[in-house]
C-alpha cells in the first residue's frame, strides 16, 4: 500500500475514522449535541476529499480520456476502483447521510445514552456503501456488503421497542440468508471462471475454451442467479422485498430514510458494476430477466401500497415500486449490451438513467421522510388518517410532504418526472417498449395512493389545532431536499452530465 | 459595451425581489412588510439604470448578438435560453422598468395599511420581471413562458382583493379571454416545431427568433422556409395571442373589467406591462409580418376598428377608470393599426409615449379616488380646487392623450396618421385610407371623452363623492343588496373606502405622477419631425429611425426587399388631427358647460337607443357571458361532458379501481409477518430466476 493508495482511500478512512471518533467522544463529553456536529463534520470532510479526487480527474466532464486515478493494479491490489462511478455514489451516499443526521437531531432524544453509537453506526454503514460502489472484486464486494448491512440491522433495532427489535431481527435474518445465497453464487462464479476480480471474470468469458467445462454453463447460470438474488435484497426488488414493509414500519424513521435511499443506491451501484463489468460477455440474455423483475417489482409494490393505512408501510411498498422503475434502466443496459447492432449512441443511456434516477429519488424520498420524521416526532403516529388537516398545523411540512409525494408520482417539473422520462426512454431505445408501457401504467396507479395522502393533509379537518414545530436543522435539511427535488426537475443538465461521465468508468460502457 | 451579465441582471433583479418578498419577508418578517415595497423599488432603480445603460449601448451600436445557452433537448430540436437585445427591446426595457418604478413608489402611498401589503409587492415583482423576461427573450419558447407568466401575474393582481366577487370574476375573465388568444400563439409555436427539419436543412433553429425572421425571407434557391399560406396562418396565430393580451376586438372584453385590481395595477397593466406585450409581440415578429400582406391587412383593420369602437364606448362610461380602460383599448388599436399599415417605428413610438401618459392618467384616477371615495364621475366634480397638483397633471395626461401640440401624444399619434396617409406599406391603398379615416374619427371621439372626463371630475361643483353614492344606492336598491356597496379598485378598508376626504394626495403619490407628467410632456421630443435637426442630444427623428435601423439589422440581407414606412411630417395631417381634436373638445365643452353642478343625468342619455347600445358595450359582453358561456358552454358542452364523465369515465374508473384494489389486497396477504416465510420467498425467488435463465438463456 502506497501513499497514493491512502489518498484514494481517504474518503472511506474519513467516514470510518469519524465514526470511531464519535463513539469515543460519546464516552467523554457530556454535551451530546456535539456528536451530531462531529458526524456532519465527517460527512463534510469525506465530501471534500471526494471533491478533491473528482477535480483531480478533471471535474465532472473530465478530459478526453476520462482518466481514472487507479494506478496499475488498482487500489489494494485491484480490489477497489476509485473512478467517477464510485465518486458519484460517494456524493449521493454522503448527501443522504448528512441530511439524515441533520434531520435526526431531534429524534436522537428518544435514545438517551446511545447517541454516539447511533451516529457511529450510521457512519460505518455509509463507509460500507461507499466501498460497495467502488468494489471490483467479489470478496471485497461481500465484505463491503456486510459492513453496510450489519450496522443497519443494529440501527433498525435501536428503539428497543417490540416493533423496532422485530424490524432489526428481520433485517438481520433476511440479510444473512441473502448473504449466504449470494456467497454461494459467488463461489460458483469463482469456480467456473477461476477469478474473483470482475476484470478476470469478464476476461474468462472471452476465452472460448472456458465454455467447455462440464456442467460449467449451468453452474455459472446458478451463480449469476444467486448473486442477483443477493443484490435483490439490497435494492428491495421483488421477490426479495418481503422484509421491506415490516422494517419500514418498525425501525426508527431516520434509519428508514437512510435505508430507503442510500442502501438502495449502493445496491444498484454494485449491481451495475458487477453486471456491466463482469457479466457483459456472458452469453445469456440477463436483460430480459431483469426486465421481468422490474415489472414484478413495480406491480407488486404499487398494488400492495393501495390498501395501506400506515404511511411508513405505504412508503415501504412505494420504495419497492421505485426499485422496479430503476431496474427498468438496468434492464435497458442489458438490452443494449446484448444486441450489438443497437449502436454506440445509447450505450450510456440506460446506466446513466439509473444514476440519474437514484439521485432524483434521493431528493424526493428524503423530502418525504424528513417531513415524516418531524411529524412523527410530534404526533407519535404513522396512521395516514392522523395526518388530517396537517396543512393547518404546519403549512411548511404539509407543502413539502405534498411536493415529495407529487414528485414520487413523477409529475413535472419535479426530479422524478425527468428520471422516469430518461428510464422509460432508455427502455424504448433498447427494444423494451412493453416495459416502458408497464412503467407508465404503474405510475398512474401509484398516483392514487400518493394523492390520497395529499387529500387527507389538505382537505380533511385536523384532529387538534396544535402546531407542529420543526427544529432548525430539520428545517434546513427539508428545504435543501425540497429545493433539490424541483431544481433537478427544472435543470437536469448538470446531473445528467455527471451521470453520463460516471457510467463511462464502467468497462462495458467505455468500450 | 455592456456585458451579458448586466442585461441578465435587469431580468433577475425583479425576480430576486419576488423570491425575497415571497419566501423571506412574507413568511418571516411580516411585521416589517414595509420592507417589501422598498426591496422592489431598490431593485427596480438598479434595473432602470441598467436599462438606460443598455439603451445607450444599443444606440451606440455596442451590443453584440449574444449567444444562446442550450437548456433542453426535445427530440431533434434544442431549446436555448438567450437574450435578444435590439432597439425595441432596449426601449421596452426603459419603459417597463421606468413606469413600474413610478407605480411602485406611488403604491407605497396607495396600498398603505393593506393587510396583504407584502403579497402585493411580491406579485408586482413577478409581473414586472415576467414582462422584462418577455422583451428580452431570444427564443420563442422562452418568450412564451414569460408570456404566460405575465398572464398569471396579471390574474393574481386583478384578483388581488379576491374576497370581492367582482374582482375574482374579473381576474377569471381576463385569464380566460387572454387564454383564448394564447391558443393561437401556441399553435403557431407548435407549427414551427413541426417544421424543425426544414429549418435545420436551412441551417436555422426553429425557436430562435432571429432565425425565424430569416426563415420568412426568400432563399437563394427560390421560395422560403416559411412562406405562403402557412406563414399567414402562423402570423394570424401570433396575432391572436397579441390581440388577447392587447385587448383587440373581439377579445377586448376583459380589459375594462380588469380595473377590479388595485389602481396602481391598472396603471401598470394599461401602460407598460400586460397590454404592451401584445403590441410588442407583433413588433417582435415584424419581419415575418412584412412578408405577408394578408396578415398585415388583418392587423391594420382590426387595429383601426378597435381604435374606433373602443372610443365610442368610452363616450358614455361614468366610471373614470372604465373611460380610461376603453381609451387604452382604443390607443392600442392605434398601435396595431400603425403596425398593420407598415409604420413600425411610429407604433412603438406611440407605445412609448402612451406608457407615460396613460400611467399618469391612471395614477391621477387613483389620486382622485383617494379624495372622493368613488370612481363614479357623476359624484365627483369641482376637485380642481382641492387637488391642484392632481388636476394639473391629469390635464397634461389628458391633453397628451388627445394629441394636443406640443405634448408627447401629438407627436406619436401624428406619425401614425401621417404613415397611414402616406401609404406604401405592404397593404393596399384602400386599407391605409380606411385606417386613416377610422383613426381620425377616433381622434375626435378621444378628444370628446377626455374632456368629458376632465370636466366631470374636476370642474363645476363637488357632487358628494362616495358618501352620496352610498346613500343613493341604499335609497334605490332593496336593503339586502345595498349592504355591500363596495368599490372596485378602491383603496383598502383602512383608507375610508367610500369616505370623502377632499385634499391633495400625499407626496409619495404626487411625486411619481409629477415624474410621469414630465415624461408625458417631453417624451414626444425623442422623435421630432425631420425638420428639427437636433434637440439637446436627440438627432432628428431619432427614436423612429433608431427602431427602423434595428429592424433592418434584424432582417439582414433581406432588408432591401421589404422595409417599413418612414413617415414624413405632413402639415395637412397635423392640421386635420388637431382640428378633429379641437372639435371634440369643443363639442364636449358645449354639452357639459351649461350643466348645473347638481345635474347627475348625462346629456348623452338623450341619444336614447344609441346611448344604451354604447353603455351596454354593443352587447358583446352579454353575448360572451349570456349566450356563449351560459347557454352554449355550460349547458351544451359541459352538460355532454358531464354525462360522459359520470357514466362512462367514472364507470370505467370504478371498475378498474375495484379490481386493482382486490389484487392489492391479495398481494398484501403474502405479507404475513413470518420471517420464515420471507426466507422461503427468497429461495423461491432464486429458483424462479434460475428457471428464467434456463428458459430465456
Amino acid at each position: 500500500m502506497t501513499l497514493h493508495d491512502l489518498y484514494l482511500l481517504s474518503p472511506y478512512v474519513a467516514t470510518a475514522g469519524m465514526g470511531i471518533l464519535v463513539v469515543l467522544l460519546d464516552l467523554v463529553t457530556p454535551r451530546k449535541s456535539l456528536l451530531a456536529a462531529v458526524a456532519v463534520l465527517g460527512v463534510l470532510v469525506a465530501g471534500a476529499l471526494t471533491l478533491v479526487q473528482l477535480l483531480d480527474m478533471g471535474g465532472i466532464l473530465g478530459g478526453p480520456g476520462l482518466p481514472n486515478l487507479v494506478s496499475d493494479g488498482g487500489v489494494l491490489a485491484g480490489s477497489l476502483s476509485v473512478d467517477r462511478f464510485a465518486l458519484f455514489f460517494n456524493f449521493l451516499i454522503l448527501a443522504a447521510l448528512g441530511l439524515v443526521v441533520l434531520a435526526s437531531t431531534d429524534y436522537l432524544r428518544r435514545m438517551p445514552g446511545h447517541q454516539g453509537e447511533y451516529l457511529g453506526l450510521l457512519l460505518f454503514s455509509a463507509t460500507g456503501m461507499m466501498m460497495l460502489s467502488a468494489a471490483t472484486e467479489l470478496i471485497t464486494i461481500y465484505i463491503a456488503l456486510e459492513l453496510t448491512t450489519l450496522p443497519l440491522a443494529a440501527l433498525a433495532a435501536f428503539l428497543l421497542t417490540g416493533r423496532s427489535t422485530e424490524a432489526g431481527m428481520k433485517y438481520l435474518i433476511i440479510g444473512a440468508i441473502s448473504s449466504a445465497v449470494m456467497l454461494y453464487g459467488m463461489a460458483l462464479v469463482f469456480g467456473f471462471t477461476g477469478s474473483t476480480s470482475l476484470e478476470g471474470i469478464a476476461a474468462s468469458f472471452r476465452v472460448p475454451a472456458q465454455q467447455d467445462v462440464p456442467f460449467g454453463s449451468y453452474a455459472m447460470l446458478a451463480g449469476v442467479a444467486l448473486m442477483l438474488a443477493g443484490f435483490g435484497f439490497k435494492i428491495a426488488a421483488a421477490p426479495f422485498q418481503m422484509w421491506v414493509p415490516d422494517v419500514y414500519e418498525g425501525a426508527p424513521v431516520p434509519v428508514v430514510a437512510f435505508l430507503s435511499v442510500a442502501s438502495k443506491a449502493a445496491g444498484f451501484a454494485v449491481l451495475l458494476r458487477v453486471f456491466y463489468t463482469g457479466f457483459l460477455d456472458y452469453d445469456v440474455d440477463w436483460g430480459a430477466l431483469l426486465a421481468i423483475l422490474a415489472a414484478a417489482s413495480m406491480t407488486v409494490g404499487n398494488l400492495a401500497a393501495l390498501g395501506q393505512s400506515n404511511i411508513r408501510r405505504l412508503l415501504g411498498y412505494s420504495t419497492i415500486a421505485h426499485a422496479g422503475y430503476i431496474l427498468v434502466g438496468v434492464a435497458a443496459v442489458a438490452g443494449v449490451a446484448y444486441s450489438p447492432g443497437a449502436g454506440p449512441a445509447f450505450t450510456t443511456f440506460g446506466p446513466s438513467s439509473v444514476l440519474f434516477y437514484l439521485a432524483a429519488y434521493l431528493a424526493a424520498n428524503l423530502t418525504a421522510f424528513i417531513a415524516i420524521i418531524a411529524i412523527s416526532n410530534r404526533i407519535e403516529s404513522d396512521r395516514i388518517s392522523d395526518y388530517a388537516g396537517l396543512v393547518r398545523r404546519s403549512p411548511f411540512l404539509a407543502i413539502t410532504l405534498a411536493l415529495a409525494l407529487v414528485a414520487l408520482i413523477g409529475v413535472p417539473p419535479t426530479s422524478i418526472f425527468i428520471a422516469k422520462l430518461y428510464v422509460f426512454t432508455a427502455a424504448v431505445k433498447s427494444g423494451l417498449a412493453w416495459l416502458a408501457l408497464a412503467g407508465v401504467i404503474n405510475s398512474v396507479i401509484s398516483a392514487y395512493y400518493y394523492i390520497r395522502i395529499v387529500r387527507v393533509m389538505f382537505l380533511d379537518a385536523p384532529p387538534s389545532a396544535e402546531r407542529i414545530p420543526v427544529p432548525v436543522p430539520s428545517r434546513v435539511a427539508l428545504a435543501v431536499v425540497a429545493i433539490a427535488t424541483v431544481a433537478i426537475g427544472v435543470a437536469p443538465g448538470l446531473l445528467l452530465t455527471a451521470a453520463e461521465g460516471a457510467v463511462k468508468a464502467l468497462a462495458g460502457v467505455a468500450r | 459595451m455592456i456585458s451579458e451579465s448586466f442585461i441578465w441582471a435587469i431580468l433577475l433583479l425583479p425576480l430576486a425581489s419576488f423570491v425575497v418578498i415571497a419566501l423571506v419577508i412574507r413568511p418571516f418578517l411580516d411585521r416589517a412588510s414595509a420592507l417589501s415595497g422598498r426591496v422592489l423599488i431598490g431593485c427596480l432603480t438598479v434595473a432602470l439604470a441598467l436599462s438606460l445603460w443598455t439603451l445607450a449601448a444599443t444606440a451606440g451600436g455596442a451590443v453584440p448578438d449574444f449567444q444562446p445557452h442550450p437548456w433542453l433537448d426535445v427530440g431533434q430540436a434544442t431549446v436555448a435560453l438567450g437574450l435578444l437585445v435590439d432597439p425595441i427591446t432596449a426601449i421596452m426595457l426603459v419603459v417597463v422598468t421606468g413606469v413600474s418604478l413610478m407605480v411602485q413608489i406611488y403604491s407605497q402611498g396607495y396600498m398603505r395599511g393593506d393587510p396583504s401589503y407584502s403579497r402585493y409587492f411580491a406579485y408586482m415583482s413577478l409581473f414586472t420581471g415576467a414582462m422584462i423576461g418577455l422583451v428580452l427573450s431570444s427564443n420563442i419558447v422562452q418568450l412564451y413562458v414569460f408570456w404566460e407568466l405575465v398572464g398569471v401575474a396579471s390574474y393574481l393582481l386583478i384578483g388581488f382583493w379576491h374576497h370581492r366577487p367582482a374582482a375574482a370574476a374579473a381576474a377569471k375573465k381576463a385569464f380566460i379571454i387572454t387564454r383564448i388568444g394564447d391558443v393561437g400563439f401556441l399553435l403557431a409555436i407548435l407549427y414551427l416545431f413541426s417544421q424543425a427539419d426544414r429549418f435545420a436543412a436551412a441551417g436555422l433553429d426553429p425557436f430562435h427568433i432571429p432565425d425565424i425572421w430569416q426563415a420568412a425571407q426568400p432563399l437563394a434557391t427560390g421560395g422560403a422556409v416559411l412562406g405562403g399560406a402557412a406563414l399567414t396562418w402562423v402570423l394570424l396565430g401570433i396575432f391572436a395571442g397579441a390581440a388577447g393580451k392587447s385587448g383587440q376586438f373581439p377579445l377586448h372584453a376583459w380589459l375594462p373589467d380588469a380595473m377590479e385590481g388595485p389602481t396602481p395595477v391598472s396603471a401598470l397593466i394599461h401602460a407598460a406591462t400586460m397590454v404592451a406585450a401584445g403590441v410588442f409581440l407583433v413588433a417582435r415578429f415584424y419581419p415575418l409580418f412584412l412578408a405577408s400582406p394578408n396578415a398585415m391587412t388583418v392587423v391594420a383593420l382590426i387595429g383601426a376598428f378597435t381604435a374606433f369602437m373602443a372610443a365610442t364606448m368610452g363616450l358614455v362610461m361614468n366610471d373614470i377608470k372604465r373611460v380610461l380602460a376603453y381609451s387604452t383599448i382604443s390607443q392600442l388599436g392605434y398601435m396595431m393599426a400603425a403596425l398593420g399599415v407598415g409604420a413600425y417605428g411610429p407604433a412603438i413610438f406611440h407605445l412609448f409615449t402612451h406608457a407615460f401618459f396613460k400611467a399618469l392618467l391612471f395614477l391621477g384616477a387613483g389620486s382622485v379616488n383617494h379624495a372622493a371615495g368613488t370612481f363614479n364621475m357623476r359624484y365627483m366634480g369641482g376637485l380642481r380646487r382641492f387637488m391642484p397638483w392632481t388636476y394639473a397633471l391629469t390635464l397634461i395626461g389628458g391633453l397628451s392623450l388627445v394629441g394636443i401640440f406640443p405634448l408627447s401624444g401629438f407627436w406619436s399619434k401624428d406619425e401614425i396618421l401621417a404613415a397611414a396617409w402616406q401609404g406604401g406599406g405592404s397593404v393596399e391603398m384602400w386599407v391605409s385610407r380606411l385606417t386613416l379615416g377610422l383613426l381620425l374619427a377616433g381622434v375626435l371621439l378621444t378628444a370628446f371623452y377626455t374632456w368629458r372626463l376632465l370636466h366631470l371630475t374636476f370642474h363645476g361643483e363637488f357632487r358628494g363623492g362616495g358618501e352620496r353614492e352610498q346613500s343613493d344606492l341604499a335609497a334605490s336598491a332593496p336593503p339586502a343588496a345595498a349592504e355591500v356597496p363596495q368599490h372596485h379598485g378602491a383603496a383598502p378598508a383602512g383608507n375610508h373606502p367610500s369616505g370623502v376626504h377632499l385634499a391633495e394626495s400625499p407626496w409619495v403619490m404626487v411625486l411619481p405622477m409629477a415624474a410621469l407628467g414630465v415624461a408625458a410632456v417631453a417624451a414626444g421630443f425623442v422623435a421630432n419631425p425631420q425638420w428639427v435637426q437636433r434637440l439637446v442630444i436627440f438627432p432628428a427623428h431619432w427614436l423612429t429611425d433608431f427602431l427602423d435601423a434595428g429592424l433592418e439589422h434584424g432582417l439582414g440581407a433581406a432588408a432591401e426587399a421589404v422595409h417599413p414606412i418612414v413617415p414624413k411630417f405632413s402639415l395637412e395631417v397635423a392640421l386635420a388631427s388637431t382640428a378633429a381634436a379641437l372639435v371634440g373638445i369643443g363639442v364636449a365643452m358645449l354639452l357639459y358647460r351649461s350643466r348645473a353642478s347638481e345635474a347627475i343625468r348625462d346629456p348623452l342619455e338623450r341619444m336614447g337607443p344609441v346611448h344604451r347600445l354604447l353603455s351596454q358595450r354593443y352587447y358583446v359582453d352579454a353575448l360572451y357571458e349570456g349566450i356563449l358561456v351560459r347557454r352554449v358552454f355550460y349547458r351544451a358542452v359541459a352538460g355532454a361532458l358531464d354525462w360522459v364523465d359520470r357514466f362512462l369515465v367514472d364507470g370505467l374508473v370504478n371498475l378498474v379501481g375495484c379490481s386493482v384494489r382486490g389484487v392489492g389486497r391479495g398481494a398484501a396477504l403474502f405479507q404475513n409477518g413470518q420471517v420464515q416465510w420471507y426466507g422461503v420467498m427468497i429461495a423461491i425467488g432464486s429458483l424462479l430466476i434460475l428457471a428464467g435463465y434456463l428458459v430465456l438463456g
